[in-house]
């Protein structure tokens, strides 16, 4: 395959995401401006312009009309997928970490990084069908996570949220009366940081990629461990492939450790493992640098990576890609 | 779809205005002057034009025309909202882009996913790391280069089946006699000097030698990649050598082919003697063995 390269940020990559239907790819990087690319040929549409400092995650609706961004200008925004413009702003304490919109897009949840004395916060928001209603309360703010926290997103029904980060356990919460529903285990858990959590498709499962060079697979309802994927290099971000049983993994070395080593050495390549197996299928090249967002296709027939060489990858697959056999 | 790049930029006609009229300040922006810019296709074949004029650095229209190529998606189903978004007007950065600015490239290299294990290599590779053991005995593999023809890992210096059509190293060949009575000196005798091996060593010379091609009269640009390029077509060739004058680092006009299979080294002969190369007539024969 001949990747599309999309050169549309100065600063290293922080998150991709694509909407519901596959034709739209939203990037965010530490240049304060989210862009959005037509995902079949990478053309941009256009650009977000508002934040003030890095941006490090987004969440589009499943209608594609709105956007949600969290920075670290202790902001999160609301925006007009379709025109660019500013539709509310939630301003917080700290920086924003994490976002994610509920099933039906009423409420979403923000994290906020540790800051000043502050430690770091999960806050629900209720999201207005019009802009004109939105109001900036939180309906509920969950504390507890020691340090950052990497990602928080949904469980099935809305009905709990699973967040992990620094402290690297993962924890499910109620999400209607903030209590503490499950912790990962210490001894099966990640022994490092968690730096990106993803839920399948249907939701049943997620994955854990982690700085101790390993990714795991929860189930979402009881938290136990399905499968641990290991790796050699601490894993930035993960994804899986909702066509295929595939996880894909990116990391790589530290980017301060960079420009001390050879390319090859760094191991920037997203590496594909079988789901099942937790076999090793193979790696796809090309970042100079550690690969920190990855996203697939919902139609899974392409996937795109973001690295700190600032650069996003967007790699349709060979048709071999999908009878490949272990 | 898929961009396929091929920007000429040329100087268009002499616009109407003439220069006279226009203001000599440096600053305004003439953009206004230029003509429209023009979308031509995409035609049948999917390739699309597009004409654009800019002003150049020295104040030069200068007119682009990028031609694309469209490819249609087979079997493409794009759900009607996606179709409605693709028609979506640019905004932010995206409404103001540089005509020059090329955020979005095609790789111009193929990116394989790589399999950690490619089936079938893995077999074939231990077995050959398995020939070499057996041959070699205990010795590491890695240590074993040949300081003659500077293979590495398959047949020491020795033993190297192409030293004596290598450079002049005789001295060498010429010895096992000499080397003898050294060795009950206690001096070190490379093994194929030894009493015992050193049939061996002729047998493998003498069959290297017959399939050895000589070939004369080559230009003096001629390097090796061209001869081989010349005679691989007559069959598998083991190894190329054009003699090079260490002096003035020139070729001295012949070298050797050494040929796989003593046909093809027939047929090459029947072939290429007499051919012209290079505006030189080559004699291609069989080279002659070495008088000892």
């Amino acid at each position: 395959m001949r990747p599309i390269l999309m050169k549309g940020h100065e600063r290293p990559l922080t998150f991709l995401k694509y909407n519901r239907e596959g034709d739209l790819l939203f990037s965010c990087a530490k240049d304060h401006t989210p862009t959005v690319w037509f995902a079949d040929n990478g053309e941009r549409l256009g650009t977000y312009r508002g934040h003030n400092g890095a941006v490090w995650c987004c969440d589009v609706s499943r209608d594609s009309m709105r956007l949600i961004t969290g920075s670290a200008d202790t902001t999160a925004k609301l925006w007009s997928v379709q025109n660019g413009t500013q539709l509310f702003t939630f301003n917080f304490d700290s920086p924003a970490r994490s976002v994610d919109f509920s099933i039906g897009d009423k409420l979403a949840v923000i994290t906020t990084d540790p800051f000043m004395e502050l430690p770091s916060a999960v806050h629900v928001k209720r999201i207005a069908r019009d802009p004109a209603d939105q109001a900036s309360e939180s309906v509920l703010v969950l504390r507890g996570h020691q340090g950052r926290i990497a990602r928080a997103v949904w469980g099935p029904l809305n009905k709990t949220i699973i967040s992990a980060g620094e402290d690297a356990i993962i924890r499910v919460w109620d999400s209607e009366t903030g209590k503490l529903l499950r912790e990962s285990d210490k001894e099966t858990g990640h022994k490092k940081a968690v730096t990106s959590l993803m839920k399948s498709v249907d939701g049943s499962h997620f994955v854990t990629g982690s700085q101790d060079k390993s990714a795991k697979l929860w189930d979402i309802r009881t938290l136990t461990l399905i499968k641990t994927y290991v790796t050699e290099r601490p894993v930035n971000a993960v994804t899986m492939s909702p066509l295929l049983d595939h996880v894909v993994l990116g990391g790589g070395q530290d980017a301060s450790a960079v420009t001390m080593t050879d390319h090859r050495a760094g191991k920037f390549e997203a590496k594909f493992f079988d789901k099942i197996l937790q076999e090793e299928i193979g790696g796809v090249k090309g970042h100079f640098g550690p690969i920190n967002a990855l996203a697939f296709n919902p139609d899974g027939k392409s996937f795109s990576s973001g690295g700190e060489d600032g650069y996003v990858r967007l790699h349709h697959f060979d048709p071999d890609y999908f009878n490949i056999k272990i | 779809m898929a961009f396929d790049r091929n920007g000429s930029a040329a100087p268009a006609k002499p616009s109407k205005l003439r220069w006279g009229e226009l203001d000599e300040d440096d600053g305004e922006d003439l953009d206004f002057l230029l003509p429209p810019r023009q979308v031509v296709g995409p035609d049948e074949n999917g390739i699309k034009k597009v004409i654009e004029y800019k002003f150049n650095d020295d104040g030069n229209k200068v007119k682009i025309t990028t031609t694309t190529r469209v490819r249609k998606l087979a079997k493409a189903r794009l759900s009607k909202s996606a179709v409605e978004r693709r028609n979506w007007a640019k905004f932010g950065d995206a409404v103001h882009e540089d005509v020059g600015a090329r955020l979005t490239m095609v790789s111009t290299e193929e990116i394989l996913l790589e399999r950690p294990r490619a089936p079938g290599t893995k077999g074939e590779e231990s077995k050959v790391a398995g020939d070499n053991l057996a041959q070699l005995g205990k010795g590491g593999a890695v240590l074993m280069v040949c300081r003659t023809c500077g293979k590495k890992g398959d047949h020491w210096t020795s033993r190297c089946p192409y030293k004596d059509l290598a450079q002049p190293v005789e001295t060498f060949v010429d010895k096992p006699a000499a080397a003898e009575p050294t060795s009950t000196k206690g001096a070190y005798v490379p093994p194929s000097m030894r009493a015992g091996a050193e049939r061996t060593g002729t047998e493998m010379r003498r069959r290297n030698e017959e399939n050895s091609v000589r070939v004369t009269n080559l230009s003096e640009d001629t390097r090796e990649p061209d001869l081989l390029e010349l005679f691989r077509t007559f069959g598998p060739v083991s190894r190329v050598y054009v003699a090079i004058d260490q002096k003035t680092g020139l070729s001295r006009g012949f070298g050797f082919v050494n040929f796989v299979n003593k046909e093809d080294a027939e047929r090459a002969i029947n072939k290429l003697n007499g051919y012209g190369y290079d505006n030189l007539i080559l004699r291609v024969e069989w080279a002659t063995p070495r008088a000892n």
